[in-house]
């Protein structure tokens, strides 16, 4: 951060400890909590203080007000997890998970159950939706350095819900019983058994049995029902790591006094209100028009052992990482480099150690950063095309542009990067993007 | 926080009002409409709906014999009577009942002959046998509630008359229950 | 070889739509499908509906020549009134077939007159049953063959019309038919649509191959995806409720927002 001479309101944090303190600083003043001034609120909070919580959280805490709609992907995110625990929940009230009657029951919902159709079409689109969801909103942190100190651990669990959400959509997608449902899962847990010395063992303590088949479908139904559950905690400490922090800014700039900020309510009700239209008018398009779109046609074909399909592909949030798995000639050293592109996630506070928070002073990382998504998504391509020909290189070369990305560019280009200026403070930056 | 100057004049602050009213009630119209497919989903399905009725072929039920059938998940009885046990059933006094129903009400005019009633304990939810007791009807082995051959309630615990489920003759030889 | 193949992959599609015409591509040496033919489908689009009156023809197709060797098991006879016909007729379609049921109180299963609730009643019973009447392939199941297919109503309609003879030098399999639209272009099925009036439809329209092929497709969409039409109007009403939305919610926050300096 750049640090100059300026009046002795404003504190220029340079430190993340620092930057912290001035953050717990600023708080609004309310004429009255609204425990004063509603009987039955302080009656609740006196023996449970959420409402003390709640208002503190929507009115008192400071939120920077030149937050940018990219910031509206984490409220998105959050409203994905609802309606999939929503209407998974109702799903499950018709679902068989044994392999004589999954794929019957799924259809039994799609014809029988009054509105089955559009809570599964709802169920199945919204997995794909939720992770537009999340790599916009991961997307967002790159660019911008939220990752950075000291939002490392906000970052670190932000990774753990990807993870845990990643677990949750693979065992979901098992449960429907089509082709890609069985072949998909042979494939993935047959991975494991690239462990040396215990892998086929472990193999078949996921499987159950000798290979994917009704106690596989069994328990993924289980976890695939009780981790979404899970990710709510996870959440829950995510948005609390992040009340301590306080948000990032398109700026990177810290808030350091009242002027920098806005309370969340009404500001940010009604902007993420906003956000969750627009959002339900993508998810809507595909839902009512296009909904097998994201899909692929061969689940609609029941599970056989027997017989394996021409091309087995992932859903396609999972195809570049699927592209990474491939590139890789060796079974183990595929697996590690798959695991390792997101273990290398973890990594990065301490890989970008640029001076620089936000991408958007900082014109050299940004070309770096745009051919990271395209590769990103070129990866996605890959994974979804045949595993031979000039596709092999391909993956490769794009799989050797994610890791260089990480390990070597970002550690590099605070030593040669030109910087531009990064504005005094949030509020003088507001100010000069809204004259009016 | 930031200089939020609240220098509206009335005109303009209820005008704002008046817009984030009118969208905060559009929201949520929206979203009790999103809820409502999901409670529907939880009412009977099709396939369930479709079996809400079942015609059974009577035409080889004789004079004295009980068919059984399942309707909705329950047991119903299917009882052509003999002309003895219909007297019996139309002799009884509504006093000494402790549902008091007339036999005619319990049967169709001119079709007296087919009792047909849920096989269901109206006490505590078991399956009479057909043929027992001191009235000739049921007797319910569970508790000791017996029923006379027009399926009333004459000694034990249970509180009502054996169930009446609609049905209609489609024909002499068809009836449709549900 | 194999790479000629793949270079080919990267060629426009219509490369290969109109490989017959192009006199410099070796048509023997192909076995990869070409696109399907794209016909006009009433049930597309934004505001599609339901053709009923072809769909009830497409019943009658698959009734009286594909129901022979494909089973439609998701179906139940009950839903042949959403596609216009009556209760009593429902009835009377449901009657005509033997349903397996018990067992009775002999402990025996026996067969009794379909009813509108049962499913379907499928030509094998199973799949093994099914191979073993033609020669190991297995005629697949129909009521989901739209969606388990890419591009499904047109997929099916130009296989359905795309039988024709091998070209000079195509190496064909024992018991297979050649067409050019089935991945490896040998498919067990001979052309089950041939002549026009194979089928005397009820409503007298002219049972041309075209039409049939147009008609079965109609009722295979509609065993597919029977919500098509209720999904697509609640599309259109969600849609323009959302808009609406919007415009409120984004005037409301640009109202808010105003003050904010």
């Amino acid at each position: 951060m750049s640090s100059h001479e300026n009046n002795e309101n404003i504190k220029n944090p340079s430190s993340p400890k620092e930057e912290l303190e001035v953050f717990h600083s600023i708080h609004n003043d309310l004429d009255q909590s609204i425990t004063e001034k509603s009987k039955i609120a302080g009656w609740i909070n006196d023996r449970l203080p959420i409402v003390a919580s709640l208002e503190n959280t929507l009115k008192k805490h400071p939120y920077p007000k030149n937050l940018s709609y990219w910031w509206n992907f984490g409220s998105i995110a959050g409203i994905c997890l609802v309606i999939q625990i929503l209407s998974g929940l109702f799903l499950a009230m018709h679902y068989v998970p044994n392999t004589k009657l999954a794929f019957d029951s799924v259809e039994h919902i799609m014809r029988d159950v009054n509105y089955g159709w559009l809570i599964r079409y709802i169920h199945a689109v919204g997995a794909s939706m939720f992770f537009v969801a999340l790599y916009a909103h991961m997307i967002r942190s790159l660019y911008y350095g939220s990752y950075k100190p000291p939002r490392e651990i906000l970052w670190w669990v932000g990774i753990i819900i990807f993870l845990l959400t990643m677990a949750t959509a693979f065992m979901g997608y098992v449960l429907p019983w089509g082709q890609m449902s069985f072949w998909g899962a042979t494939v993935i847990t047959n991975l494991f058994s690239a462990i040396p010395l215990v892998g086929e063992s472990i193999v078949q303590w996921l499987w159950g049995g000798f290979s994917v088949d009704n106690p596989t479908l069994n328990r993924f139904f289980v976890l695939h029902f009780l981790m979404p559950f899970l990710i709510v905690g996870i959440v829950l400490l995510h948005l609390l790591a992040l009340s301590t922090t306080g948000s990032n800014n398109p700026t990177g700039v810290p808030m350091k006094s009242k002027k920098d900020s806005i309370s969340f309510h009404p500001y940010f009700t009604i902007k993420d209100m906003v956000g969750f239209v627009v959002f339900f008018i993508i998810f809507g398009y595909f839902l009512f028009f296009y909904p097998n779109a994201l899909g692929h046609p061969d689940n609609y074909i029941p599970a056989n052992p027997l017989v394996t399909p021409a091309h087995i592909v992932p859903e396609w949030y999972f195809l570049p990482f699927y592209a990474i798995l491939r590139a890789v000639p060796d079974k183990l050293g595929g697996v590690l480099m798959m695991f390792g592109a997101i273990i290398l996630l973890f990594f990065l506070p301490y890989l970008d150690k640029s001076k620089v928070r936000s991408g958007a002073y900082r014109p050299a990382f940004q070309k770096f950063f745009y051919i990271f998504v395209i590769n990103f998504v070129f990866l996605g391509w890959l994974g979804k095309s045949p595993a031979d020909g000039w596709y092999v290189w391909a993956s490769r070369l794009s799989t050797m542009y994610y890791y260089a990305y990480f390990l070597l560019v970002l550690p590099m280009l605070p030593k040669f990067e030109k910087t531009l200026p990064v504005p005094e403070s949030i509020d003088e930056h507001y100010k000069s993007k809204h004259k009016h | 926080m930031s200089e939020i100057k609240n220098n509206d004049n009335p005109k303009d602050e209820s005008r704002r009002n008046l817009i984030k009213n009118a969208a905060y009630a559009t929201a949520g119209v929206g979203a009790v409409c999103a809820i409502l497919p999901f409670v529907d989903s939880m009412n009977p399905s099709k396939d369930v709906q479709a079996m809400a009725s079942v015609e059974v072929d009577i035409s080889n039920i004789k004079v004295g014999e009980e068919k059984k059938v399942m309707w909705r998940g329950k047991p119903v009885f299917i009882k052509r009577r003999t002309s003895q046990e219909i007297e019996e059933a139309q002799k009884v006094e509504l006093s000494e009942l402790k549902d008091p129903q007339l036999d005619s009400d319990r049967v169709k005019a001119g079709k007296e002959e087919w009792l047909i009633t849920v096989g269901i304990c109206t006490h505590l939810g078991c399956v009479p046998i057909g043929g027992q007791g001191e009235y000739k009807g049921w007797f319910c082995p569970c508790h000791g509630s017996q029923y006379d051959t027009s399926g009333r309630i004459r000694k034990g615990p249970a509180p009502k008359n054996l169930e009446i489920p609609p049905y209609e003759f489609i024909n002499e030889k068809t009836i449709k229950i549900g | 070889m194999k790479k000629y193949f793949l270079v080919l992959l990267l060629l426009p599609s219509f490369a290969f739509a109109n490989a017959n015409v192009d006199p410099t591509i070796d048509e023997s040496k192909i076995t990869i499908a070409i696109h399907p033919k794209e016909a006009k489908w009433e049930f597309d689009g934004f505001f599609g509906r339901f053709d009923r009156a072809s769909i009830q023809r497409g019943y009658q197709v698959y009734k009286e020549v594909c129901s022979a060797c494909h089973g439609m098991k998701l179906m139940s006879y009950r839903n042949l009134q959403d596609i216009g016909f009556s209760e009593a007729e429902v009835k009377n379609i449901a009657s005509e077939y033997l349903v397996t049921d018990g067992p009775n109180d002999d402990g025996e299963m026996f067969e009794r007159a379909g009813l509108p609730s049962d499913k379907f009643v499928g030509p094998y019973a199973n799949e093994q049953a099914a191979r073993s009447a033609n020669g190991g392939a297995y005629p697949p199941d129909l009521s989901l063959i739209i969606k388990a297919r890419h591009d499904g109503p047109n997929y099916v309609y130009s296989l359905l019309n795309g039988y024709k003879d091998a070209p000079e030098g195509f190496e064909m399999a024992v018991g297979k038919n050649y067409n050019p639209y089935f991945e490896g272009r040998q498919i067990a099925m001979p052309s089950p649509i041939n002549d026009d009036g194979q089928v005397e439809y009820k409503d007298g329209t002219i049972a041309t191959k075209e039409q049939m092929t147009i008609d079965v497709v109609n009722f295979l969409q509609y065993a597919s995806e029977p919500e098509t039409e209720h999904r697509k109007k609640m599309g259109v009403r969600t849609m323009i409720f959302l808009g609406i939305l919007f415009g409120l919610l984004l005037s409301a926050k640009r109202a808010i927002w105003k003050n904010v300096k």
